[in-house]
């Protein structure tokens, strides 16, 4: 019954795409005069594009323990769509900050990525995530072969200084960026857990 | 179920406008010339300290006004800043009706030879109102342009007669659980607090706001009597103000409370000095569109030429 057919993975696939659009379409039409984006559209719309990242970003940690608990292999198919939507979104909130928020001012823009620590994390993560997206491919995961895996694990210190980039910038309530924070140390602790478990169970395998 | 409507009032009924400031004026007028005790007064007339419409008539015009289009009312009025309702921007607007400022007053204490509780029309009385359009920057680097009515601070402070210890003012934000539902959440040590140098309380930019867009403060902009310092960052301009208090020592400030390396005393507005966090450097007017850009910030926000007597031989940024 957990069993998917092709047909419905394959609307399994299409949902996932249109609620990852989903984000970005709402912003599109506020902007575009149905609602509206506020007294500080600017803040807003690079607001929105960060958190849809996060979130995109705690999502597609989520995968593996889903799939793992739940047994619904078939999670696993939606991965890379998630992991290339955040790496989207980023991509577009890196963007608006310097092309419409800091017209493209350089100067500035250096200035802020060298001194400011939450730009700081936010450019990292972006840099980090360059990579991931490039060898997303089912190509290049073949011919990296294990070290793909490694590569890719690289997504977790993405997921920290994304939120880390959040709680810096906030003026004192941290309210917002510690529930990120805590999904993530949930997520991350998770793995941790279960990688201790694999090697206890290796440890007593290879008991004499 | 029949639900009783209270009978409506009759034209008839209405004072037309031009009497009804007519008396005022009288009142006034009386009070001025000391004719009129106060304690005299009807009640009604007492509680009409602020327009019971919401609306100033026609208000002495400050000649200094920003030239600058104000920011939309609607923006003003919604775009807040007031952590006791709540940390998010549209919080104030969303919650301050749960807020009552009537009746008000304002408890002085310190080092001034009037002390005592104060009501709002004991503040009032004597002050004409005028309106004045300043710039507003946010320490988070957005600004406003606002139309306030108020009248200079110095004026209020002088009738407390502070003495020669006083060498500074300090300001307390009403602080009410029922209120104002923030106030549950310790973000800031309640009460919040602000304060000034005498110096900087007695300058005439400083002014005492009851009104904004020739109307009553709305709750969510600090009904019903708050402080606008338009070179300093706007957390300095304390709002809904229940205590003013005169002190010899350096006050307690709550911004600076929380974290004392980001937010100095003074926060003046200079480009010249980050917060630690990010730049001052420029600022995002309010109201503008999505592609409108950023603009940069003045020393003083503007003000320079009024206020930079008061820091003379002071290094701006140790004195953050």
């Amino acid at each position: 019954m957990f069993a998917m057919t092709r047909r419905s993975l394959a609307w399994f696939k299409a949902g996932t795409v249109i609620c990852c659009l989903l984000p970005l379409s709402i912003l599109l039409l506020r902007g575009a005069g149905f609602g509206n984006l506020g007294a500080n559209p600017v803040q807003e719309v690079l607001h929105a594009l960060g958190t849809t990242t996060l979130n995109l970003l705690l999502i597609t940690l989520a995968v593996t323990p889903a799939r793992k608990l739940t047994g619904l292999n078939w999670l696993l198919r939606v991965r890379r769509t998630l992991g290339l939507f955040a790496f989207a979104y980023a991509t577009l909130h890196a963007l608006t900050y310097v092309a419409v928020d800091q017209r493209l001012d350089w100067g500035g823009l250096i200035v802020d990525v060298t001194e400011r620590p939450y730009v700081t994390a936010g450019f990292l993560a972006l840099v980090l995530m360059v990579p991931l997206a490039i060898t997303s491919t089912n190509a290049m995961q073949r011919r990296l072969g294990r070290r793909w895996v490694g590569l890719h694990r690289s997504v977790y210190l993405v997921a920290a200084l994304g939120v880390l980039h959040y709680f810096w910038q906030v003026k004192l309530d941290t309210s917002g960026p510690s529930v990120y924070a805590l999904i993530l140390a949930v997520l991350l602790g998770y793995r941790l857990v279960a990688w201790a478990g694999r090697r206890r169970r290796r440890a007593v395998l290879n008991r004499p | 179920m029949l639900i009783k409507r209270p009978a409506p009032v009759r034209s008839s009924e209405i004072t037309p406008e031009s009497l009804f400031r007519q008396r005022r004026e009288l009142i006034k007028a009386g009070l001025a010339l000391g004719l009129l005790p106060g304690s005299m007064l009807p009640p009604q007339a007492l509680a009409a300290a602020l327009p019971d419409d919401g609306r100033f008539g026609v208000l002495g015009q400050w000649p200094n006004s920003v030239t600058t289009e104000p920011t939309a009312y609607e923006h003003v009025t919604s775009y807040n800043n007031y952590y006791e309702f709540g940390t998010d921007k549209s919080d104030p607007s969303r919650y301050a009706d749960m807020l009552v400022t009537e009746p008000w007053s304002v408890a002085v204490d310190g080092e001034a030879e009037n002390t005592g509780s104060f009501t709002l029309e004991d503040i009032l009385r004597p002050h004409p109102l005028e309106e004045r359009i300043y710039r507003f920057r946010c320490v988070e680097a957005w600004s406003m342009v606002v139309p306030w009515v108020g009248f200079p601070l110095g004026d209020l402070l002088e009738r407390f007669a502070p003495t020669s210890r006083a060498k500074y003012v300090q300001f307390f934000t009403l602080n009410d659980r029922d209120m104002m539902p923030g106030v549950r959440y310790p973000v800031l040590d309640w009460p919040y607090r602000e304060g000034l140098t005498i110096a900087e309380a007695m300058h005439p930019l400083a002014l005492l706001t009851v009104g904004l867009y020739g109307r009553v403060l709305p709750n969510q902009n600090g009904a019903p009597l708050r402080l606008v310092v338009p070179w300093k960052y706007g957390f300095k301009s304390i709002k809904s103000i229940v205590r003013i208090r005169f002190t010899e020592t350096l006050p307690q400030t709550s911004w600076n409370m929380a974290n004392a390396r980001e937010y100095g005393f003074y926060s003046n507005v200079n480009p010249d000095v980050p917060h630690p966090r990010w730049s001052q450097a420029s600022e995002r007017p309010i109201g503008g569109g999505f592609f409108t850009a950023r603009v940069p910030t003045q020393l003083f926000n503007g003000y320079a030429e009024d206020v930079a007597p008061l820091y003379t031989g002071l290094d701006l940024v140790k004195n953050y």
